[in-house]
């Protein structure tokens, strides 16, 4: 049978047109073997652009679709759609990528392009005289989400698909919810306390029906895809039996075992059995092993020892204080705690981020205890912080008179970052006003090198605080020198007097970036999402599909994706939960059926392809008493792996099979570069 | 042949190096248009034949194009993809191909700008080669 393909080149605008001449590859298209008819268009992909396309296809002069576009990645399910409502199968289409991967890559080359453009149209051609039609098929979704991070963003994402009566998995790696949020004192522009916005979002997802929280849990593997995600989750070790436990405090108090306290950023320290931070959801202790001093040689899975005096088994400070029976460190504790599978339908990561510490940053003298992180300001202006909330510098607990912040350490510095992360200059300007206003006579300064408000009420808010007195310079800190004493010395270039400066200051605070958090990448990996160049999670589309992940079914929120301020994480996360909700509500979803397929004649039953596959799909059975491959369709994923490993040929990956790429490369030789074309 | 401009082929992972090529385009990145890409679903689908078939009709370069090792879309797909390559090379260097021309590369959906740079460099290396014996413009 001979084709009747249709070829359609997109101008996009200018940016294909600006670099391709289109008319020529119109017109070289039309002599390409199999094609009926060749048609250019504005933007293909606009309503009237799909409308030459149903209409040739309704006439009957077309067959096969070829669109000369932009990438497949975002548009191939628009004009498959197309095919579909003109009554042809939606697989008997293929794009030739001449915006992304030829107008744009070769701007200025219009020769060039153009050629490119051609082979480019060639090859679709070539591959898509030969495709078959094929029949989606379709999954059953699990109605349940795992959502990865308990901050504000994921917890939001969770409220809302629980909200819509979905099961969701809440999993948060540290023992309780809340994130970075529940560290903050107050949040601009409306300086609300941060606990009291936060804590009952907290509670609601703690006592949400369909909301099963997974505090101090790790993902360890994913499997699957969207609809059935099977997900291996390890929640670690508390050696606190958290049934039993009620929070009471009791064991922290007792327990003589310390180490530096991440909730308040290492100014402080906490016990080894500890409970996250006063407010914590789920409440309940946690022993961290490493800083456990064993007291009363009392060992994790060991006996007790025994008095030599008394005869009585010798308890730890912790044992001997606990009224449940939560604490009990002769039990068999497994040290890795315990690995379970969730199925679950949809992802959603909310993994968050880190505030950068000072110690990269040696220009500073971060050895000083007294120049610090705006996040570590953050705890010592909090009520739940080091100092209660009174403003004492580290070094001698004295309230500082002079306070300089220092912008964009860390971020728009190709040393570290070259993003803005976007949040620090209100969080300076937040800080700095709420000392400003506890302490008008507190002199505060703040070098910028740009101030970046913009945002719902941010500039009334900056407006504000320079009439409160805060000191705005603007310019960069070269750097911060250690006096004698505890005093500091802020060195910097001021652009607007045009003029080296110079502050004695008692206290210097560092808005240091936004920062993917650790192990970012490596849950990425294990979800089989990509990070961007910056180390954050990326989306598919900025702009048109920023929840979306290259994984079906998997969404992002939040900072993972990028630095952002509480308001636009919790849109964000909004967005995220209702994405996440659209298979779960629609029951079914469709999957490509780019899968293998064995040809029972030429397969010899070797069994190459058996320990290849990396799904198991593939095994050896028996047919009309021949020892043949056979493939379970459902657990295919379509790399074609079985397929290039084949030495008989006999599996073919539908969709990319082996003629057609021939025919691609075939095409692709015999348009030559500065041959055969005009 | 100060005129002649290489024909390359590249096989590129449509989760990574697709990926990868569509960024440096959006990001403006500029590179030969030597350089021509088939799409397929993962670097462990390229059969050894596509880069023989590649070569013989005439292909100047041939690159193929996956995913960094622990990060392919279908979990190991690179794993095989690399060994396959490997054995591959060596024949094809026994062959008489000069090594240079079929090359490997892991490039991921974020590194648009790497992307170019391999490109740049790979179409550099060949018009360096020459045209390919099996080439349009060669003898054979
Ligand atoms: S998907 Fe990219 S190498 Fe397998």
């Amino acid at each position: 049978m001979v084709s009747k393909t249709g070829v359609y080149v997109c101008h996009c605008g200018e940016n294909i047109a600006g670099s391709v001449d289109v008319a020529k590859v119109v017109n070289y298209s039309t002599t390409l073997p199999g094609v009926s008819v060749s048609r250019e268009y504005l933007f293909m992909c606009s309503d009237p652009g799909q409308e030459l396309i149903r209409k040739d296809i309704e006439a009957g002069i077309v067959d096969r679709v070829v669109v000369a576009a932009c990438t497949p990645r975002t548009h191939e399910p628009i004009f498959r759609k197309a095919l579909e409502d003109a009554g042809l199968n939606q697989y008997l289409f293929e794009m030739a990528n001449i915006r992304d991967q030829d107008s744009w890559a070769h701007w200025g080359d219009k020769e060039g392009a153009t050629q490119k453009a051609q082979r480019l149209i060639a090859s679709a051609v070539a591959k898509a005289n030969l495709l078959q039609p094929l029949q989606q098929r379709y999954v059953e979704v699990e109605k349940s989400t795992l959502v990865v991070g308990a901050g504000v963003s994921g917890m939001f994402a969770a409220l809302d698909l629980a909200g819509m009566g979905y099961k969701v998995w809440l999993l948060d790696r540290n023992p309780s919810v809340g994130g970075n949020m529940a560290k903050l004192d107050k949040t601009f522009p409306t300086n609300d306390c941060s606990a009291c916005i936060l804590t009952p979002v907290m509670v609601q997802v703690a006592n949400h029906p369909n909301i099963e929280l997974l505090t101090y849990s790790e993902v360890e593997a994913v499997n699957g895809s969207i609809g059935n995600f099977n997900v291996t989750v390890r929640k670690k070790q508390t050696y606190i039996d958290w049934d039993k436990c009620t929070g009471c405090g009791d064991c922290v108090t007792a327990c003589l075992g310390k180490t530096d306290n991440e909730f308040n950023e290492g100014l402080d320290s906490r016990k080894a059995l500890y409970i996250a931070f006063p407010q914590a959801v789920p409440k309940r202790a946690v022993l961290d092993q490493d800083s456990c001093i064993n007291c009363a040689g009392s060992h994790i899975g060991k006996e007790h020892k025994i008095n030599a005096k008394s005869g009585e088994p010798m308890l730890a400070p912790c044992e001997k204080v606990c009224k449940t029976g939560a604490c009990d460190r002769t039990l068999a504790h497994d040290s890795g705690g315990e690995s379970f599978d969730i199925n679950v339908g949809t992802i959603i990561v909310a993994s968050g981020y880190q505030a950068m510490p000072k110690e990269p940053f040696k220009e500073y003298s971060p050895d000083s205890p007294n120049v610090i992180t705006c996040m570590q300001l953050e705890r010592i202006l909090s009520a739940t912080g080091p100092t209660d909330g009174e403003f004492h510098r580290p070094s001698d607990g004295q309230k500082p008179k002079t306070v300089a912040f220092i912008s964009c350490v860390g971020s728009r510095d190709k040393n570290h970052h070259v993003y803005c992360s976007k949040v620090c200059c209100m969080y300076m300007l937040k800080e700095a006003r709420l000392i400003k206003e506890k302490y008008p006579e507190t002199e505060v300064y703040i070098f910028f090198i740009d101030v970046r408000t913009p945002g719902k009420d941010f500039e009334e808010y900056y407006n504000y605080c320079r009439e409160l007195g805060i000191k705005i310079v603007r310019g960069r800190v070269g750097a911060v020198d250690q006096l004698p004493g505890d005093g500091l010395r802020v060195r910097a270039y001021d652009v607007d007097m045009d003029t080296p400066v110079t502050l004695e200051a008692d206290l210097v605070a560092l808005a240091t970036a936004m920062e993917p958090s650790a192990g970012l990448a490596d849950l990425g990996r294990k979800l089989g999402i990509t990070c961007g160049s910056e180390g954050f999670l990326k989306e598919v589309h900025t702009k048109l599909y920023p929840v979306e992940t290259s994984v079906k079914g998997i969404y992002i929120a939040g900072c993972a994706q990028g630095p952002k301020d509480i308001p636009e994480s919790v849109s964000q996360s909004r967005a995220a939960s209702s994405a996440a909700a659209v298979p779960l509500t629609a029951g079914r979803v469709p999957v490509e059926p780019f899968s293998s397929s064995v040809d029972q004649e030429k397969c010899s039953g070797c069994g190459i392809c058996v320990p290849l596959c990396p799904y198991s799909a593939i095994s050896r059975e028996e047919i009309d008493g021949k020892v043949r491959a056979g493939i379970e369709i459902a657990l295919c994923a379509g790399c074609g792996v079985c397929a290039a490993a084949c030495p008989s040929l006999a599996i073919t990956l539908q969709g990319f099979t082996a003629d057609q790429i021939f025919a691609q490369i075939d095409a692709l030789t015999s348009v030559a570069g500065g041959g055969p074309i005009d | 042949m100060s005129d002649w401009k290489p024909n390359i082929i590249v096989f590129a992972c449509n989760w990574c190096t697709y990926q990868g090529a569509d960024l440096a385009g959006s990001l403006r990145y500029k590179y030969p248009s030597s350089i021509n890409i088939v799409r397929v679903p993962c670097s462990g689908s390229i059969e050894a034949e596509y880069i023989v078939e590649a070569l013989h009709k005439g292909a100047d370069g041939v690159l193929v194009g996956g995913c960094h090792p622990g990060d392919c879309h279908y979990k190991e797909g690179n794993h095989k993809a690399l060994r396959r390559f490997n054995l591959l090379h060596r024949l094809l260097v026994d062959m008489g191909v000069e090594p240079e021309r079929v090359r490997l590369e892991w490039i991921s959906g974020s590194e648009g700008k790497r992307f170019a740079q391999v490109m740049n460099e790979f179409d550099a290396t060949i018009r360096k080669l020459g045209p390919s014996p099996n080439g349009r413009n060669g003898n054979a």
